[in-house]
This record gives structure tokens, sequence and C-alpha cells, in this order.
């Protein structure tokens, strides 16, 4: 079998990290190729290399394609020479249609004036193998849910005549079970026309089902490459994390109590200026020292629920919530942050991080407050308290004063829940703590949220992964299209997996 | 001024990169061609006296527009607020015959007011800065023209004038002034290295640091021996000075600071993290509008005069200074020092042009390609990283 694409020690500096130790890598023809790791691991560096992110001479090693070096200056070499890579941030023009996204860049026009019909009968094209229902070609593409944006993005990528290499980082970390299934359905029909496909994912069952061979990364070295047939997920894990993990989710008592620390009732969100009902008449209570679990499928509406409640004006929102047996209105983050609630985001880079800011500074943000002495913040306790959650939490950073955009995603991810943790905290709701993550940093806050919930915080999870919610919390609450379908108690986790999504679906229940 | 010199103690090696110092090389460079040129006279001590004294209105402009940038905004009218705050000084006190002091509260007032007018519907009404700061950049000046009914307001209180425009320190209180300056910079400078040290923080190299604080005090020295050298240290000088300590103080130490660049980095994440965004928009437009009541004042007393066309499309040269001064326009990120640096590359190419007797329409030219410059170079190390 011949190889399409091939790394050749590639060694790849980042200010305080070396990202990339002397990494090979093959892809052959009519492969899928699955390339696993824990975050940090170097699997985004690797693909932002073979997809000409960064540039040639940023790095050491050489690039082969077809048995002849190339040198990928730019984005566009590597299109040029058909790699297509399709990133976990999803990069679409949201105030742009369907169509116009499809075709930016390469759209078809007669000298200089664009086709529209030709552009909108292919879009259309490709929305029904897609299977994008409720879409048209006009759509503006900030209106879909994440899901389809996803694949639109997918669309995007493989519209390029002819592509040979395709590469995917994390395509279903927002996908529903359907999504998923029509996406694996396309990567195998690409397959068999002769595409190669680098597919990067944490779901180890998936690249079980679909992959051909597997690459294993680990602090940015290669520790192993295998036929998907001569391997066991348990294998993969073990030299992903370099130890075994028995136990996904860690024992934990619980320590719930019969006290309401929140209660919402009559709760409704609604979208500003189009009133659009996004959230519909939802009530629930949840006690101290419970961690509970709010369940759904991408637009449910969980996170438009919680954060809501939270206080975020990104919706418009009316209903009654009680804190402490207190009716408190909730008019912005501000106010819940003075009553001991955080919230962790889900979308780290778009209202996660401070970019511009260092570790300690991302850290003390929420908090500020606390460490101020006279008029001025003391820096001392500002880096005490800093330095306290980054041993707690074992931060991945070379310092304190390390910017927060040269950390892998599962240590942002960590910055964040220490920016929430360092206060006074009652309530932490976690919105998909562990998404996009690897298996070792998804352990490690687990272990995390067991250690808070014994200190006395109470913690709401807003998840999508079911596993995980099953694994971790005490009782489950499940939405779906803007309501809240049921509830279990899960206090001797024996919930089945299909009994949820059940209700997350929305079917009847045959008993 | 000569703070611009000296880094705040919390710096590591790897900040300390070419574009921290680039505008400081630059503005050497520019002072050594002029010096040439001009056979010297540029660097005399009257030329330089003077030119800090120019660099003033623009420097402290600069002081109240970059945490406007840094926030993530922009303010249009501060050329316009500035002169109106001049004009409510001169109105009060010439026309109304207020006393000086009452004139100032009254002249100091209106800056806040306008400012937190613009903060209001920038933050409460979501109305883009842009476009607050646009109308009240046509507003102000037509209240302004309204207010003097389109005549010179003339002879303010005279003692006020002479203090503010004209009096310059004793030689020996400048010196004194310079040794207390030079040790507290070196006492933050080495306490905040032995702080890093003990909480394991990267610190840059002992040498460095060593010739930083040398550096310190040698650029101390040297400005204040060099202003002695001609009447003193001018007492608009201290006003920035006083200005810039008590904003950088508010920039880098006090929570409000933080959150400036916070909402700069990004706004989002910023609400989520319980920061007051209204309030803190509000808070720094009323800054803004009480930095520009300050040369308003200061201003009209220079020119012992207000007039409707007073510091037209000062507001530029303020946004000039904080971008060569590596402010970014896209908020949360921009230093202090690095825009008086860049309010006096300005004044030093308008100084110098006018010294060398070029044509005044060679100096926008100049002035607009350093801009121009500044910022590409900005970019261009940028996109290296």
């Amino acid at each position: 079998m011949s190889i399409v694409l091939e790394a050749k020690n590639i060694v790849k500096d980042f200010p305080g990290v070396r990202a990339l130790d002397n990494v090979s890598f093959q892809l052959k023809t009519r492969q899928i190729h699955a390339l696993c790791g824990e975050n940090g691991a170097g699997k985004s560096t690797l693909i932002n290399i073979l997809g000409g992110v960064y540039p040639h001479a940023s790095y050491e090693g050489e690039l082969i394609m077809d048995g002849k070096e190339i040198i990928l200056k730019k984005i566009n070499d590597s299109e040029h020479l058909g790699i297509a890579v399709i990133h976990q941030e999803l990069s679409l023009f949201k105030e742009l249609s369907v169509t116009e996204n499809l075709f930016m860049g390469h759209e078809i026009h007669k000298n200089g004036v664009l086709d529209w019909d030709a552009m909108y009968s292919q879009a259309n094209e490709w929305i029904q193998k897609l299977k994008l229902d409720d879409v048209t070609p006009k759509s503006r593409v900030g209106d879909l849910g994440v899901g389809k944006q996803q694949l639109i993005e997918i669309a995007r990528a493989l519209r390029l005549t002819d592509v040979r290499a395709l590469i995917l980082d994390e395509p279903t970390a927002s996908l529903t079970e359907k999504e998923t299934l029509i996406l694996i359905e396309i990567l195998f029909q690409l397959k068999e026309e002769g595409t190669s496909i680098i597919y990067v994912s944490h779901k180890l069952d998936e690249v079980m089902r679909i992959a051909d061979s597997v690459t294993i990364l680990r602090d940015g070295a290669s520790v192993g490459y295998s036929e998907i047939s001569d391997i066991t997920e348990q294998d993969i894990i073990r030299m992903m994390v370099g130890r075994e993990i028995s136990e996904m989710y860690p024992e934990r008592d619980s320590v719930r109590t019969d006290e309401k620390i929140l209660e919402v009732n009559n709760f409704n969100v609604y979208e500003h200026f189009t009133d659009k009902v996004i959230v519909e008449d939802a009530s629930f209570d949840f006690k101290r020292g419970e961690i509970l679990g709010l369940f759904g499928l991408v637009g449910a509406g969980r996170t438009e629920l919680i954060s809501s409640v939270f206080g975020d004006p990104t919706f418009r929102y009316e209903g009654e919530v009680i804190v402490e047996g207190e009716k408190k209105n909730i008019k912005s983050p501000y106010e819940s942050m003075n009553m001991g609630i955080t919230y962790c985001t889900e979308n780290r880079k778009e209202s996660g991080i401070i970019p511009t800011m260092d570790v300690k500074e991302n850290i003390s943000l929420a908090f500020l407050e606390d460490f101020k002495a006279g008029l001025a913040v003391d820096e001392n306790k500002e880096i005490t308290s800093a330095n306290e959650k980054v041993k707690a939490m074992s931060i991945k950073t070379p310092s304190l004063d390390t910017q927060i955009i040269n950390l892998s995603g599962g240590n942002q991810q960590k910055v964040l829940l220490a920016r929430n943790l360092i206060g006074d905290v009652k309530i932490l709701i976690l919105d998909e703590p562990t998404r996009g993550i690897d298996i070792g940093a998804k352990q490690e806050i687990y272990v995390i949220m067991n250690e808070l919930v014994k200190s006395g915080v109470s913690i709401i999870m807003v998840s999508s992964e079911l596993s995980e919610v099953i694994g971790m919390c005490d009782r489950i609450v499940v939405m779906h299209r803007g309501k809240i379908r049921a509830e279990f108690d899960n206090i001797d986790k024996a919930i089945t997996q299909e009994t949820i999504m059940t209700s997350a679906t929305g079917m009847e229940r045959k008993d | 001024m000569e703070l611009k010199e000296t880094k705040r103690g919390s710096f590591s090696l790897k900040k300390i990169n070419l574009r921290d110092y680039m505008m400081v090389f630059a503005l050497l460079a520019i002072w050594l061609v002029f010096s040439i040129l001009s056979k010297g006279s540029f660097t005399g001590p009257r030329n330089m006296s003077n030119l800090f004294r120019q660099a003033t209105f623009v420097g402290i402009l600069a002081i109240g527009m970059i945490n406007v940038i840094i926030l993530g905004g922009i303010d249009l009218s501060v050329g316009s607020l500035a002169a109106l705050c001049g004009g409510v000084l001169a109105v009060l006190n010439v026309r109304l015959e207020w006393s000086i002091w009452l004139s100032v509260l009254g002249c100091v007032l209106t800056g806040v007011l306008l400012g937190l007018w613009n903060g209001w519907w920038t933050a409460y009404r979501r109305v883009p800065a842009f476009i607050v700061t646009l109308a009240g950049l046509l507003v102000y000046r037509a209240v302004l023209l309204g207010l003097i009914s389109g005549v010179t307001v003339v002879a303010l209180d005279e003692a006020f004038v002479y203090g503010v425009a004209v009096y310059t320190l004793p030689k020996a209180w400048g010196l004194i002034l310079g040794g207390i300056l030079s040790v507290v910079i070196l006492f933050f400078q080495w306490r905040g290295r032995a702080r890093k040290k003990v909480y394991n923080l990267e610190v840059s190299p002992f040498v460095i640091e060593l010739l930083k604080s040398i550096a310190v005090v040698a650029i101390t020295a040297l400005f204040v021996f060099w202003m002695n050298e001609y009447k003193g240290i001018h007492a608009s000088m201290f006003i920035v000075m006083v200005l810039f300590i008590v904003v950088s103080f508010i920039m880098n130490k006090t929570v409000f600071g933080r959150h400036i660049y916070a909402i700069g980095g990004n706004m989002k994440a910023s609400r989520l993290a319980g920061i007051n965004i209204k309030r803190t928009t509000l808070l720094v437009f009323a800054l803004n509008g009480f930095i520009c009541a300050v040369a308003g004042i200061f201003l009209t007393s220079r020119l012992d005069s207000a007039s409707a066309l007073a510091a037209t499309s000062a507001e530029l040269s303020a946004i000039a200074a904080c971008v060569i001064g590596g402010t970014s326009l896209m908020g949360g990120i921009g230093k202090l020092p690095g825009a008086l640096i860049g309010a006096l590359v300005m004044a030093s190419i308008e100084n110098g042009m006018s010294l060398l007797q070029y044509p005044v329409f060679y100096h926008n030219i100049v002035q607009g390609l350093v801009l121009l410059l500044a910022v590409w170079f900005d970019v261009s190390k940028k996109s290296e990283e």
C-alpha cells in the first residue's frame, strides 16, 4: 500500500514547551488513520503542520507527499496539494448563508461575476448528501445548531475537487448520534473514492469502529502505531496516559442533603428581538452537596437555561429563582457571583479565556476583589492563591506569567476551573467541563469535582456525554427541545444510557 | 517623563523584547537626526525644554485615551471636549468673574459630566463608542462656539496662568524630585524582582536588571540636569508626571485597571467572570473626561485664551500617540509609558521640523508616515511570533 502523506522527524517548539519531539507519521492510501493522544500531546500541533498553519520555517523535519518533499509556507499551499483540514474550532462566517460559506474562497464565477445558480444548486446537493433536513442554501449559518454548522464545515472542505488527504480534528465533539452516523457514512464513502483520512478523536469507540490504523502521541512524542485489528481500546488508553485506567469515574460517597440550595420555577428563556422561545417553563431544584446533571442533545437548551439562571444577558429570561430559600432576581453574572454562584463556560475560546492575559491574571480575574489591600491588588496574595490552584489542579504551565494562549486546551480548562473556584463558592456550574479534552485530563477534572463536593461545593454539570453524566451525577435532569422531559435519581448509578436517551430524544417510553 | 524608560520590576526576559523598546530607539534616532541637522541646537537645553512642554498637551490626552482604547473603544471627542472645558474655565473666570478655583471646579465638572455622557451612551445604550464620541466631537465644539459666541476669551487670572503655563520649579527642587523619583522606581523594581523569585517566577538576569536601574538613574539625572540647564522643570511636566503616576497605579495595581484590560481582551469572558462591564465602561469614559478637563485647563492657560478652534483634531494626535506606543486598537493591550513615548515622538517631529524651518505641511506628512511605520513594525513583529 502506498503512502500518501508522511511527516518525518518533526520537532516544533513553543515558548517554554516542546510541542513535538521528533515525531514521524505515515498516512497510507485509502485508509482512515486515527490520531489519539491526551490534550497537550501534540495532535493539534501536528495537524497544523500538515495543514500549513505553521509555516515550513517554524519547525524542524520534513513533509513528504507521494515520495517528494513538500514545503508548506501557508495554508493555501496545503489546499493546492489536496490536503484539507477541518479544525475543532469552527471557522464559519456566521452572518453569511450556507452557500456563501461553502464556496468562500472558491467561488464559481465567470470573469469575476458570481454564478449564483451554479453555487445554489451545488449547495443543495451537499445539503441533501448531509441530510440537513430544514436547511436551505440561503439559510444563515449563525441560525443553525452547532452540529449542523460542523457538517457544513466538513462539506466546505470536501467541496474542494481533489482532496487527497482529509484531516478531521474532533469532528464529532458537538454532533448528535444521528449526525455522527451521517458523518461516518460520508467518511466511508470518501475512503472508497480514494481519499485518505486522518481522524483525531477522543472517542475511542468511534476510533475502533471506523479507523484502519492508529498512531498514539504522548507528551509530544509518538509512542505507538498499530493496525486497528491488532489493538484494543484498553491498549490505546494505556499508551495515551502511560498508565492503566481501571476506573474511568472515581468512586465517591454521595454527600447530598435534603436542603434545597437552588430552586428554579417556571423559567422561560427567549431570544432577544425575535422572542423565539428557547426554554419553556423549566422547573427544577438542586440540593446542597449534590452533583446534578443537566443532560440533553445539542440544541436542547441546556446551556441557555443554566446560563440565564446565572444571569448571562445573552438571552431574555423570566421565572422564579430561589437561592438558599430566598427569592432572587438575578440580572447579571455579577449578582450571582456575589451569592457564591460561578459558571464555567462551554466555550473556552469565545467566552472563557482572556487571550491577552497571563495564567495568573486569568485565574484571579473573577475574584480579584478578594485580593484587594487598600486601593491596590495585593500581588503577593494574588500570586500565592493562583500558585496554590496551579498546584492543586496540576495545571501544566511553565510559569504563572505565561500567556494563557500558550497552554494546551485541557490546561486552559483547568485555569478556568481555578478562576471559578478561587473565591468563596457555594454553587459551581460546569458547562461541558470535559469537552474536547483527553481522558487523562477528564479524569483529573472528575477527581477535582469529587473533592469539591466533599468540601461543600454543590455542582451542576451540563453535559452531552451520557456515560459521564451517569458516572458522575447524583441526579439527572433531561432536556429536549427547550423543555425538561424527565428527572432521574442516580444515587446508585443504576440508570441505563437507553433510559436517558429515550427522554432526550423525545421518544415515548414503551413501558 | 523619564519614567517611560523605566519598566516596572515585574518584567520577564521574554517580554523585554525589541518591540517594547523599539519606540525608545526610534525616538532617540529621531533626536539624533534632528540634532545633526540642526547642528546641536535641537538637543540643546532650551529646545528640549520647549519640546517637552509641547508634548505635554497630547501626552495628557493620551493618558486618558489609552484606557478607552485598551477597553476596546475609542474616543474621538477629546479634542472638542478639552477645548470646551478650557472654554468653560475662561468664560466662568473672565466673563462671569468667578474666582479661578471655582472656575477650575466648573471646568473639571464639565469634563467629568460629558465623559459620563459619552460613557452612558456607550455602556447603557450600546451605541458604538466611535459613533457616540463622533457625535461628541461635533456637539462639544459647537457648544463651545455658542458659549464664547465665536469671540476668543482672553486674560484669565494672572497668577493662575503664570503658575500653570510659565512657572518652573526651583532647580534644587528639581534635583530633589528627581532623586525621590529614582529611589521610588528602583525600590519597586527590586522589590518586584525579589518577590518574583520567592514565587518562582521568571526573572530577568541580574545584569539586565542592574542595567535597567542604572538607566533609570542616568535618565532621570540627565533629564533634571538638562532642564535645569535652561529654566528648570516646568509646572506642566510636573502635572504630566503626577497624572502618569496616578493613572499607572490605576491601570496596573487596581481591580478597576485589571478589569479594563480584561474587558478589552475578551468581553464575553469578562462578563461571565462577574465583571460589571457597563460600570467599568462608564468610569473609563468619566476618567477620560476628567483628564480632558486637565488638558483643557493646561491648554487655556498656555494660550491665556479660549478660542473656538483650540485643540482641533487633537483626538487624532492622542490616538496616534497611543498606537505608536504599542497600544492595540483591538483592545486588551497597551502600556502607559509607551503612549507617552508616542506623544514625544509626535512632538519631536513637529518641533524638529519647525526648528529646521520646513514648511508646515511636511510635519503632518512625516507624522502620518511615522504612525504607519510604527504599526507596521508592530504587526510584522507579531506575525513573526
